[in-house]
């Protein structure tokens, strides 16, 4: 897919996002239109699995360590074709599959995620087990900024480095707030970048809201024997002007009005894209 | 076979033959190799080792990781590590995603007995048989050791094996009648239905003892092995009930929410079962030699014998 394709997937998977958690009254919204371009280059140019492929053994892997953006993550599968659009419409529903983070119940998806510090440690073993097996997949995390304060992140981050997992890429959505507010203030996990390095990773800092330069840079390959950290400055709420850098706007549901102007705006956006 | 034998040397000698059969198969270590007697699998097995270094709640995550891409891991870890600090992990990368991890506690419950309470595991029944989708085993003797082994490493299922330290007497001759089944609980002594003690892992041998000495007094019971906390033999336990008087649990554990937990509510439906549950009570437990700290806490043969016989009376 091309870059405009790309943006205008983005912009589509962010509106029927928004469209979702004002339905159901229930979401991170601010959190899935963060990483909303890093999930679609991900699931639309990098990533080497599809529905058909969901079961083979040699599928790339893709762990989402930051289960809150669930709601993103959902409609990007639906959209791939992973289950229906109309099964995910009972999001949030009794009794209903799709609830407020990941589950391996359901199609697509590959472990149970949701408490904070999981996905990269999940995402090593995952690694290991490819080097062990000598199998080429490669392994996608996504993690969040304010996540880096678990303990377990960093226990994973010296076993992935000490195993020269090269196979294995983290991405940080780093879009520099946490419910409680702005992540420096909450607790300081910066220099992120000096960090991982020390750790033994391969850091590459990138605009991750910029799906031509995730796109690219997902595709060169890890440096031999190193795992690699995608450090992607995002913005919390992108595309919404009026959530865009609001940590309040992390799990808050969008009033009558407000649905109205973000889906103006959102399709504002997607006729620009559509007319160029 | 030796007359008596380390549960741990047990399950390394049996997991290295499974390992030969199965190059899933892989030992995962947060620097205990030493504790947990790895070295005969090691020699043969090197390459079906991964050492994590001194970080438990990510020997459990990498493992749920490797599961997930097909390998069998056995995590060994003391027990006290494994179930407090790793616990979420546990939950959520082993039972709840349902990854074939097989977490071995060793030198559980009271065996670092002079240690102290950090390094007492006497709540990891209570927290990992609250856990849906873990089974837990507490294995007594070297031949139950091997026949959990021999399932364990067929299962498709999270379990959680609890083991202690010392060496301890055969109670069984084979490995196929000491382990028959997940849920399946033995009966070792059968002298009569005075009463039924029900024990597991190390203080079995405690319970088949105070079985001996009560017979010499006229007070026949029999001692059953419970080495399946869970999932529980409730057709068995019901039938005890039919049967006796009385019900005494015997564990190496907090008297909150381990075997004498689940024996009690397995039965408590009935409304007519007598109960006394012999545990560790709910404080810092003294530290010292085991066999004393047993005995100060009424839980050696000779007291034992006391007691049942008082409650009988």
């Amino acid at each position: 897919m091309d870059t405009k394709t790309l943006e205008l997937k983005a912009a589509q998977m962010r509106l029927a996002t928004w469209k979702m958690i004002f339905k159901a009254g229930t979401g991170h919204t601010g959190s899935d239109l963060s990483c909303t371009d890093i999930l679609v280059a991900l699931y639309y140019s990098v990533l080497k699995q599809t529905p058909a492929t969901f079961a083979d053994p040699t599928r790339d892997r893709y762990i989402q360590s930051k289960g809150h953006a669930v709601e993103i993550l959902y409609n990007v599968l639906a959209d791939r074709g992973y289950f229906s659009k109309k099964e995910l419409a009972t999001y949030s529903q009794f009794n209903s599959p799709y609830i407020g983070h990941p589950t391996n119940h359901i199609n697509g998806i590959e472990q149970n995620t949701g408490s904070l510090g999981h996905g990269l440690g999940l995402s090593a073993g995952i690694a290991l087990a490819a080097k062990l097996d000598q199998s080429d997949y490669h392994v996608y995390t996504l993690m969040g900024d304010g996540e880096q304060a678990e303990g377990s992140v960093w226990e994973a981050a010296m076993f992935a480095s000490n195993y020269h997992l090269d196979n294995l890429t983290a991405i940080i959505d780093h879009n520099g707030l946490q419910i409680s507010g702005p992540t420096t203030k909450v607790m300081n996990s910066e220099s992120l970048a000096a960090k991982y390095e020390a750790f033994g990773f391969d850091v590459i800092e990138i605009n991750g809201n910029d799906i031509s330069e995730l796109v690219k840079t997902l595709k060169i390959p890890n440096v031999a024997g190193k795992p690699r950290l995608i450090l992607a400055d995002t913005i919390k709420g992108y595309g919404i002007s009026f959530a865009e850098n609001k940590p309040e706007w992390h799990h808050k549901v969008p009033t009558d009005e407000q649905y109205q102007q973000g889906v103006q705006e959102l399709q504002t956006i997607i006729g620009g894209l559509k007319n160029e | 076979m030796s007359e008596q034998m380390k549960i741990g040397d047990a399950i390394v000698a049996q997991l290295t033959k499974e390992a030969e059969k199965d190059q899933n198969i892989l030992a995962v270590t947060s620097d205990s190799r030493g504790s947990a007697s790895l070295s005969p699998y090691i020699e043969e097995h090197q390459k079906q080792l991964v050492e994590v270094g001194i970080a438990e709640q990510n020997s459990v995550t990498i493992s749920g990781g490797l599961a997930h891409s097909g390998k069998r891991p056995f995590v060994f870890a003391p027990a006290a590590f494994l179930t407090m600090r790793s616990i979420e992990q546990v939950k959520i990368d082993v039972a709840y995603s349902n990854n074939n991890v097989k977490l071995i506690g060793i030198s559980g419950g009271n065996s670092y007995s002079d240690l102290g309470a950090s390094h007492h595991s006497l709540q990891d029944l209570a927290i990992t048989r609250a856990i849906p989708n873990l089974e837990v085993y507490t294995p007594a003797d070297q031949y139950q050791a091997s026949g959990l082994i021999q399932y364990l490493a067929v299962s498709n299922r999270p379990a959680y094996v609890r083991i202690g330290k010392i060496a301890l007497p055969n109670i069984y001759q084979d490995s196929a009648s000491a382990f028959v089944k997940p849920g399946q609980a033995n009966i070792v002594i059968n002298f009569g239905t005075d009463a039924a003690l029900i024990s597991s892992g190390e203080t079995l041998h405690i319970a088949v003892e105070t079985a001996i000495l009560l017979k010499s007094q006229g007070i026949n019971i029999k001692v059953v092995d419970l080495v399946s906390i869970k999932p529980l033999d409730t057709n068995l336990l019901n039938l005890l009930a039919d049967q006796t008087e009385l019900i005494v649990t015997l564990e190496e554990h907090s008297k909150y929410g381990g075997l004498g937990s689940a024996v009690a509510e397995a039965l408590a439906v009935r409304g007519d079962t007598k109960i006394q549950i012999v545990a560790f009570p709910d404080e810092p437990i003294i530290a010292g030699p085991q066999p004393e700290v047993f005995k100060y806490y009424g839980m050696d043969a000779a007291t034992l014998n006391q007691k049942i016989a008082g409650w009988l009376k």
